[in-house]
């Protein structure tokens, strides 16, 4: 790439042709306030006008995140001139932005309050109209307010970068436009599947998850017993929230935290991703050995299968019947452990912390109450754990290192952690596949052909001189290819796993924001790396642990034993399995 | 889309098929969909979107932000009064006013008899005649709120709704 001669403030450097000022200005050394842009453009970009700057010759100030550099360019970030105008920029989105900074969830993480704090702009310096709002709760996922939106575009970009399905675009026009799913509509009148990638890209509070935080008290208050569990892609990703490195595992600190949280059982979703394991590889053996629907997809991710249901309603026999991890966890928790501890399971109150906005609607599904017993009453997200932690005075960073309570269903292997990232799943499987294929372990434990953080992975695994062909698609985008072919009749594979994020659960939409600017100590790059960094922290759990193949959980193998027969038993379908059923994707209102 | 006839759909489909192989076919067919039927309902939308792969977001986006397009059918005279500088200064908003009251619509809004929709436009070009409006394409030159009334009676005589 051709380099160029520019000046910024007076200092000579040599950057690549074909950069913004913006991305240039950050490879020298400064850091040009801005708002909307984001990632490579993922973004409705010069929208904010936060970003301005002076180039010499120029008619007017320029917005740096659009304009290229060239030969000889001279930019001013700090001329008088240049700051007033971000801050008057700034001053005008604050006019007509809801000012409940105290009670906004966001606070701490907002990048128009960050923004405001570095260019000086103060509240009430426009005052005038505002735009009428909309405050949409009705999902149990995700909150969208529109008083508190900069219409940045970013969650209008990632939604169809990511699934291609662009629930949310912008609406009417000038002073009323707004950033909506078509007609304005509830999230849970449109096929939104609840993934929270918008939430995690947007700014500010316009959209964010629905806390369950006070559920958890209440239950608390009421004396319930508590029983947590914690999904794999959380330990890769807490600490963040407490100012640790990217991909920095905190497992221990984790468990010590909720321990010191007041829940009664301290469990890993890891076991359930254990028996998920027996479960889905029976089934997978018995749809090959019987003729039954294959290839076979995954149903541990509540955002595909939202999407399968909204999308794909025609192809949902594909899909395992197993429950998710978590929602398998709280079944057994609520019968098997109920009986064991002696406790009714109407005291027992499950709380589950995930990296997932979805699964807040997942828990709060039909198919996953009986008899007024549900599997799991309440999710958290990371980030509301976090927050939890801190509202609690713990300090995080000086916990020491603690272990998952051991009884009944405390064990978890390797294969369990690393269901949190994509392709983990899949490994997990093949881990118990070969091994019942062939009746002894895989060598080499790691299937490498399907790690690594492409939209599609496929793989060819010889197992016992079969061949079995294997797919991966996290993103909805990429498992569209897939359900294509499916639906084309064309597929080649046996089996396949999806997960609605890109990239899986480590990229959750309850995940900590990756914000470059709260970020100081990442790299320029943060963007473009965070998600292999989480899943390298798996990856090293599972290195680090010494059972690391599903099938060698003793307590999963107790399970079975003692309760639930073997897997796909009827108390195991009972207990582990559920139904999906096809939706329309805007119901008549 | 349940409840979009099947014929309905085939007549969509013919529009739609109209701009196979343009790379931004949407303007195309929302304006024959506008010109051919009057307005673009949210399952018509979503029927463009499942064809062409535009998100029903975007596609609902650009029906909003044109005031050609339309959500719900318009009136079977759309009286659209121009607001541009010219006619505004010479008394034009005196005139929408009044249009208002006597059919007892907002502008943007059809009555609901279905015979008039009251459309606040942007300059026509017709500065020279200003106040001036149009009705269903005619145009109305210097238009004095005295006249109003007038108008309104005319097209009443003309006969009911669609």
């Amino acid at each position: 790439m051709a380099k160029v001669n520019i000046k910024i403030e007076g200092h000579s450097y040599q950057v690549e042709e074909g950069l913004t000022i913006l991305e240039a200005a950050r490879e020298c050394g400064y850091e040009i306030p801005t708002l909307c842009a984001f990632n490579h453009g993922e973004c409705s970009l010069a929208s904010c006008r936060v970003c301005l700057v002076e180039v010499k010759g120029a008619r007017g100030l320029v917005a740096s995140c659009v304009y290229p550099v060239n030969e000889g360019m001279e930019i001013t970030i700090s001329s008088p001139k240049a700051t007033a105008a971000r801050r008057a920029s700034v001053e005008l989105i604050l006019s007509n932005h809801s000012l409940n900074c105290q009670q906004c969830d966001k606070n701490g993480h907002c990048e128009l309050l960050y923004v405001a704090q570095i260019t000086g702009a103060r509240e009430g310096k426009f005052q005038g109209e505002k735009t009428p709002v909309t405050i949409d709760q009705l999902t149990p996922s995700i909150v969208r307010d529109t008083s508190k939106c900069i219409l940045c575009g970013r969650c209008v970009a990632r939604c169809q970068a990511a699934h291609g399905t662009g629930i949310l675009g912008f609406e009417k026009r000038g002073f009323n436009t707004i950033v909506a799913p078509a007609d304005n509509r509830s999230f849970s009148e449109s096929p939104c599947i609840l993934c929270g990638q918008c939430v995690s890209v947007c700014p500010t509070g316009a959209l964010m998850e629905k806390s369950d935080i006070d559920r958890v008290d209440e239950a608390k208050k009421a004396g319930k017993y508590l029983v947590v569990q914690t999904a794999p892609a959380v330990r890769a990703a807490l600490g963040e929230e407490f100012g640790m490195k990217i991909g920095t595992p905190v497992t221990g600190k984790m468990v010590a935290a909720l321990k010191r949280l007041g829940f009664d059982k301290v469990y890993d979703t890891n076991f359930a991703a254990d028996l998920t394991i027996m479960e889905e590889a029976t089934e997978l053996l018995s749809r090959i050995q019987n003729g039954g629907v294959l290839p076979m997809i995954t149903s541990c991710s509540p955002g595909w299968v939202n999407y399968a249901e909204y999308y794909y309603g025609d192809q949902l026999d594909h899909l395992s019947s197993c429950k998710s991890p978590h929602q398998m966890q709280g079944a057994i928790i609520k019968s098997y452990f109920a009986e064991q501890k002696g406790i009714d399971p109407k005291d027992i109150f499950v709380v589950s912390i995930m990296p997932c906005t979805a699964k807040k609607a997942e828990a709060a599904r039909d198919e996953f109450k009986h008899d007024g017993i549900t599997d799991v009453d309440a999710v958290l997200t990371t980030r509301e754990l976090a927050k939890l932690i801190k509202r609690s005075g713990i300090n995080f960073n000086k916990l020491p290192d603690e272990e998952f309570d051991q009884d009944l269903l405390g064990e978890y292997t390797g294969a369990g952690v690393i269901f949190g990232t994509t392709g983990g799943v899949m490994e997990a499987a093949l881990r118990t596949a070969y091994y019942v294929l062939t009746g002894k372990e895989h060598e080499a434990v790691k299937f490498e052909a399907v790690r690594g953080m492409e939209g599609i992975k496929e793989a060819s695994i010889n197992i016992n001189g079969q061949e079995l062909k294997v797919a991966i698609a996290s993103g909805m985008r990429n498992a569209k290819v897939l359900l294509d072919q499916i639906r084309e009749g064309v597929s080649p594979y046996t089996f396949i796993e999806i997960m609605g994020c890109p990239g899986g659960c480590i990229n959750g939409g309850g995940q900590p924001f990756v914000k470059p600017q709260f970020l100081p100590n990442e790299d320029l790059d943060i963007l473009d790396t965070y998600k292999e960094k989480r899943a390298a922290a798996l990856y090293s759990e599972d290195e680090r642990l010494a059972l690391r193949q599903s099938h060698n959980n003793s307590q999963v193998q107790e399970l079975y034993a003692k309760y639930l027969g073997k897997p796909n038993s009827h108390r195991a379908h009972e207990l582990l399995h559920t139904t999906y059923k096809a939706r329309v994707r805007f119901p008549q209102k | 889309m349940a409840h979009l006839s099947e014929s309905a759909v085939k007549q969509i489909v013919e529009i739609i098929n109209r701009y196979q192989g343009e790379q931004t076919p949407l303007m195309m067919i929302l304006s024959d969909i506008q010109r051919e039927y009057g307005y673009i309902p949210l399952d018509v939308q979503e029927l463009i979107s499942e064809k062409t792969g535009i998100p029903v977001a975007e596609i609902y986006g650009v029906v909003t932000f044109y005031s050609f397009f339309s959500l719900t059918p318009k009136g079977k005279y759309v009286i659209g009064v121009c607001l541009g500088t010219a006619c505004y200064v010479k008394g034009s908003q005196q005139v929408i006013d009044k249009f208002a009251e006597i059919i007892g619509i907002n502008p943007g809004q059809t009555s609901e008899d279905g015979l008039f929709t009251l459309d606040a436009l942007r300059c026509i070009g017709a500065c020279g005649i200003a106040p001036a409006l149009t009705i269903n394409g005619k145009v109305y030159p210097k238009v004095s709120v005295a006249d109003v009334q007038k108008i309104v009676d005319e097209y009443k005589s003309l006969g009911g709704a669609n």
